[in-house]
Parts: structure tokens; C-alpha cells; sequence
């Protein structure tokens, strides 16, 4: 079991965060370039018609779930977005089993009942996403309250975007979990864009100026800076597990992809694009651990290697079978308790809570 | 036995379970303190606590959506909406949601949302809806409403026990019409239909409240002996109980308090359509609401919703055919 205060582990190297170690500093790298090399792969593998539907990615916005999910102890919980399939991976799941889901096989996360990074791995302490955003908002605060109610120091964190904080449920949540003090993060991932709806187009009032009015605090932190996401989301942990309530974490960061594969995004600027090219967080985070004396080519190559043995894996894998497209819409008492969520890697060197 | 009236037996099987189960808690607007809008937990908050009785702000997708979330680590939230009719509001997280969960993810999330439903009192259009035919169409769910003391308890039960997302219906009409006996400590009820009255030329289709109507219309009938099934739970539905019937009887009334387009009756009537056509000697006849809000004055309200003459004409007219 993974302990509830945060070790400190400074080291040398520049970085918003003392709480790192250089073997963290390039797990943090390792797990974004993961999150690319799984998405560019699947992107592939979508434009050779092995991907059915529409394919999402986070492309440009790694830091944001990786930083977080990095941050999170194993007997936490996860509410993870479309873009945030780094989480996933932090929290263990296979990029063989990844590149299943995308591709509706049977050996998915979901099986091939959902599509996409429509997943969670209860297992693993994660729950999948609905496509009403942000529903998971008030399951994360659901979450938190039931560990107030029984008194353990355990923290709920859920991720969500800009054109979220539009609906009714932005609300209810933020107003519920300030209301109750509750031990939940929400990391409100800014990419710019909800669709092709601006900023300007979805709100009056910085959402991160908000959390104030529901009683806790709001950070604004760069998004694109793993490091950065990492620090805020201890720093909010450590808030919540010690009862001092919800944080609202605003990531800011950039959609450098369309909103799915179908999308030229001809309505975003060109320049806007380029300009946070140049903030890539994958790129920024390569030039830290360089400093630091970590071979980055040998990672790579490490990383590259399992991309390729997880799509061998995945193409292997038989699609579901059609007969069973009806089971599996009641858990039937007779087979005893239902699952709850379970634990999830916790690789962080403050945690070092990895399954074996 | 102890004698209690439906509401009582409501009170009855929530304090039985909460009791005996510490992972059962209760969330709703004005439950607490207040002890609920029709004083079903009364009480309960000097037992068990503001914690686990636990008055919420004015938010039924917040009600609903961290029931969800406290379900998936191991709680087991029983929700109270004031009305049914303000399910409306928690309709996404119940629907997408909860009811979702287990099929797509593997997560079964066991709440139980509780719905005060049902009209005759003047509750106007939004406080006498009859909604469980939204949750019917809606995979995932489980739909039961009792129509009994015995089975409020009884059933209210099995929903906090079921492994699964339960809608609970109660009607409203019931809370302190209908008493019987109860039996004392905890008991589940199955999710199958009930024979209310046995009868042989004609059986009456029906739930909740209408299984009264039912009771009432055909209880002195001359020009037949008439059935009526209780279906206590709409999902699962009780197909063979129901097929038995028809069997038995070959004359069906089906009666909806709710909305007639698309209402479990609707369901009835096309499973009897699909299976039972051979053992049918007249039409299949239904009761129900016409597609209207439920209007406010009593003339206006009584006008829409099922009553017993209503119910005895369409009996008589059957058994004549």
C-alpha cells in the first residue's frame, strides 16, 4: 500500500518541482512519449481501416495527464478524459490492451463495448468516460464524498475540458464537493478549443477565477509542463488528503490536433498552432532529463520497441464474438459481490506503489 | 405481524437495511432534518446521523452522479428524489451513467433512486408524472414498483440489495392509503409478478397504484370472474407470469396510470401480440392516460388519469365480446 504523504526526493535539476528524482523525471518523459507513440500508431492503424469509428488523441497536451495521474497514489481513483491516455498507462494498463480498444477487439479494456478512450480499468482504480462532459465531474466528488464518510485519506481526481465548465454538472459538482469540503481534484484541461468553439465563445469569466466563489482554491498551471502539472497536483492531494478540501486546477495547454480524425481544424489559426508548437511538452521535458544525464535515444528506442510488441499483440487478438453482444447488463447476485475499483499503479518514487 | 401503512413499510425496509448495513446510506433534498417531503425518514437522522442521511443541496444530477461515484468504491447510496418527476434533472447520470457502467466497463453500480410518483391529489404537471417508462427503455436499469405494504418493503430490499442501478417507484396515492401486514426484519422480495386476486374469464394488467384501481373495478362484477396481476417489477418484466394469464384467462385489460404511447402496458401488450396471440379470444384493451401533462384541477385531473368506472366499462365491454 502506497503511503499518504509525499516523500521528499530532491535532486538536482531545474524543474518546478523538488519532489522529483531523475528516475522520475524520465518516467514522467517515458510515459508521454508512450502516450504518442500509442496515439500516432493507432492514427495509423485508424487510416488502414483497423480502427473503427473516429479516433481521438491528445496530441501536444501529454503533460497534462501524465503530470497528474503521476501524482496520484495507488488506492486513489480516476475519472480520465479522451486526452488523457497517459493516465491510463500510469495507472498500468498494457498498450497492447490499448490498441485492443481502439480497435473493438476482445481483448480491449472494454472488449469491444466501447470505442476509443472510452475505457477504464476498474482494476485499476479508473473509471471510463461518458461522452457527456463532464458527467465524471460528479462521480470523482461521489468518489471523494465516500471517502470522507469513512474517513479515509484517499483522494478522487477527474479531468475534463473548456466547453465543460458550460453545463449544469460543472456547477453541481464544484458547488457539491466545496459545499462538503471534499478530497477531489478537478483538472480542468483548457486546450483552447471545445470542437472548433473558441474561448471567447464559451465563457465570460475565467473558470479557474470561479473556484473561489465555491470555496476553494484555483490554480492556473502550465499545461504543457509536466513537472508543473505534477507539483500543482501533489500540492492538491496533500490539500485534500489532509482535509482541506477540493482543488480546481486549470491546465492550460493546446488541442494541436482536430477534434478527431475527420477534423482539418480550418477554423483554428495557423499561427496560434505554431506558437505552441514551439511549447511542446514532450520536447521540454527531453531537454531537462538531457541535463540530467539520462540517454533519451535509449528510451526512445525502449519505448518504440513496446509500441511494436503491443500492436503484434493487438492484431492477434480475435474480435469479439457476436454472440455475446447481448451478455453482461446486470451483475447477477447469484454471482456473489460485484467488483468495486481496485488499485492502480502508483510509480511516483513517493509512492513506489507498482504491481507486479 | 405488524400492520403498517405503504409509506411506513417504506420507512420500515430503509431503517432495516441501514441498520444492518453500514455501507447503506441515503441522500435527498430536505430528508434529514426535515425528515423528507412526505416524512419518510422521519427520524432517521437522529439514528443514524447527518452522515449517513444526508440532506444535499438542490441538485438531482449531483444527487444521482456521486451516488454513482460513491457506488464504484463500495457504498451502497439509496437516493430520494423529492418527486419523480425530478428525475428529469438526473436523467443523464442515471441513464448514461449508471445504467451503462456495467455493460460497457464491467462496473456494475449498485444505487437505488427512489421515485415518489403518481398523481391524483393535484399535483399538477410536475409533481404527478408516471416516469418508469423512460427507465424501461433505458438498458441497464431495474424497474420496480410495489403496490403493497408488504412489497414496498420487500422490494425497496432487493433494490438496496441488488448488485445493479434499481429504480424504485412509489406511488404517492399509496403512502397512507394502503395498509396491511408486514412482516418485522428484513426480507427480500422477488422481482416477478404477483397474482392480486385469482379470476378466470378476464385478468387486469397493472402496477403500482392502478393494481388498486383494478382491485376496486372488478371486485363485484357480474359477467365475469375477473384476474388481476400485480407486476410488482417492470425490468425484469414477468413475461411467463404474464403469458399465464393470458393462457388462463384469454381476455386481457392492460392499465397504465402513466402516459399511454410507449408505457409498460405498451410492453404488455406487444409481448401478448408476439407470444400469446393463440390464447386470446378478443382484442388486447388498454387503460391508460392519454399523452397529456397531468392537469391540475381535480375535474381536468381526474378526467385523464384512470378511474375504476373507467376500468369497469372497458372490463364489461371485453367479457361481452
Amino acid at each position: 500500500m502506497a503511503t499518504n504523504t509525499a516523500r521528499p526526493a530532491t535532486e538536482e535539476g531545474a524543474g518546478p518541482s523538488e519532489h522529483l528524482t531523475r528516475e522520475d523525471r524520465a518516467s514522467l518523459l517515458r510515459y508521454m512519449l508512450l502516450m504518442r507513440g500509442i496515439e500516432e500508431r493507432a492514427m495509423t492503424l485508424y487510416r488502414q481501416g483497423k480502427v473503427p469509428g473516429s479516433f481521438y488523441d491528445g496530441y501536444g497536451q501529454e503533460a497534462v495527464s501524465t503530470g497528474a495521474a503521476f501524482a496520484m497514489a495507488a488506492e486513489d481513483r480516476l475519472c480520465v478524459l479522451h486526452r488523457d491516455l497517459a493516465a491510463h498507462i500510469i495507472r498500468g494498463v498494457t498498450p497492447a490492451r490499448i490498441f485492443a480498444q481502439y480497435m473493438g477487439r476482445a481483448g480491449g479494456v472494454t472488449g469491444g463495448r466501447e470505442g476509443n478512450v472510452h475505457f477504464g480499468d476498474h482494476r485499476l482504480g479508473c473509471v471510463g468516460m461518458v461522452s457527456m462532459l463532464p458527467d465524471m465531474m460528479l462521480v470523482a466528488t461521489g468518489m471523494a464524498m465516500a471517502f470522507k464518510l469513512r474517513g479515509e485519506a484517499r483522494c478522487a481526481i477527474t479531468w475534463f475540458g473548456d466547453g465543460s465548465t458550460s453545463r449544469g454538472d460543472f456547477h453541481e459538482a464544484m458547488n457539491w464537493a466545496g459545499l462538503q469540503g471534499l478530497p477531489v481534484i478537478f483538472v480542468l484541461e483548457n486546450n483552447q478549443y471545445a470542437y472548433s468553439t473558441p474561448l471567447d465563445q464559451q465563457f465570460a469569466v475565467d473558470p479557474v477565477e470561479r473556484a473561489q466563489a465555491y470555496g476553494f482554491p484555483g490554480v492556473s498551471v502550465d499545461g504543457n509542463d509536466a513537472e508543473a502539472m505534477f507539483e500543482a497536483t501533489r500540492e492538491a492531494r496533500e490539500r485534500a488528503i489532509s482535509g482541506g478540501g477540493p482543488t480546481l486546477i486549470e491546465a492550460v495547454t493546446m488541442r494541436m490536433h482536430g477534434h478527431a480524425a475527420h477534423d482539418d481544424m480550418k477554423y483554428v489559426p495557423k499561427d496560434q498552432v505554431e506558437e505552441w508548437r514551439k511549447k511542446d511538452p514532450i520536447e521540454r521535458q527531453e531537454r531537462r532529463v538531457v541535463e540530467l544525464g539520462v540517454d533519451v535515444e535509449a528510451l526512445r528506442a525502449e519505448v518504440k520497441a513496446e509500441i511494436d510488441a503491443g500492436v503484434e499483440e493487438a492484431l492477434q487478438m480475435p474480435m469479439p464474438d457476436p454472440g455475446t453482444a447481448t451478455d453482461q447488463l446486470f451483475w447477477d447476485p447469484a454471482d456473489g459481490e460485484p467488483p468495486i475499483l481496485g488499485d492502480g499503479n502508483a510509480p511516483w518514487s513517493g509512492f513506489a506503489g507498482v504491481k507486479t | 405481524m405488524p400492520t403498517m401503512t405503504y409509506l411506513q413499510a417504506i420507512s420500515d425496509g430503509l431503517r432495516e437495511e441501514m441498520r444492518g448495513d453500514e455501507r447503506v446510506f441515503m441522500m435527498g433534498e430536505d430528508i434529514g432534518t426535515f425528515g423528507g417531503a412526505f416524512k419518510v425518514t422521519d427520524g432517521f437522522i437522529e439514528e443514524f446521523g447527518a452522515d449517513r442521511v444526508m440532506d444535499t443541496p438542490l441538485a438531482e444530477s449531483g444527487i444521482v452522479g456521486t451516488a454513482i461515484g460513491a457506488a464504484a468504491v463500495g457504498m451502497r447510496p439509496v437516493c430520494e428524489m423529492q418527486f419523480s418527476d425530478f428525475i428529469s434533472c438526473g436523467f443523464d447520470q442515471l441513464v448514461n451513467v449508471a445504467g451503462k457502467m456495467y455493460y460497457r466497463q464491467g462496473l456494475p453500480i449498485p444505487i437505488t433512486v427512489r421515485l415518489p410518483s403518481g398523481g391524483g391529489f393535484s399535483g399538477g404537471p410536475f409533481h404527478s408524472q408516471n416516469p418508469e417508462a423512460w427507465f424501461m427503455h433505458s438498458p441497464g436499469l431495474k424497474v420496480v414498483a410495489p403496490a403493497t405494504a408488504e412489497d414496498a418493503k420487500g422490494l425497496l430490499i432487493s433494490a438496496i440489495r441488488d448488485p445493479n442501478p434499481v429504480v424504485y417507484m412509489e406511488h404517492k396515492h399509496l403512502y397512507r392509503r394502503v395498509k396491511g401486514e408486514v412482516p418485522g426484519g428484513t426480507f427480500e422480495t422477488p422481482l416477478t409478478a404477483r397474482v392480486a386476486r385469482e379470476g378466470e374469464d378476464l385478468v387486469v394488467i397493472a402496477y403500482g397504484a392502478m393494481v388498486h384501481t383494478a382491485l376496486e373495478a372488478t371486485a363485484d362484477l357480474e359477467e365475469g370472474s375477473v384476474e388481476v396481476l400485480d407486476l410488482r417489477s417492470l425490468v425484469p418484466l414477468d413475461e411467463e407470469a404474464i403469458l399465464a394469464s393470458v393462457r388462463k384467462c384469454s381476455k386481457v385489460v392492460i392499465l397504465d396510470e402513466a402516459n399511454a404511447t410507449c408505457a409498460a402496458g405498451a410492453q404488455v401488450a406487444a409481448l401478448i401480440a408476439e407470444r400469446g396471440f393463440e390464447d386470446l379470444d378478443g382484442p388486447v384493451v388498454r387503460v391508460a392516460t392519454p399523452d397529456v401533462p397531468i392537469p391540475f384541477s381535480p375535474p381536468l385531473e381526474q378526467a385523464v388519469l384512470p378511474q375504476v368506472d373507467q376500468v369497469k366499462e372497458a372490463c364489461r365491454e371485453l367479457l361481452a365480446y
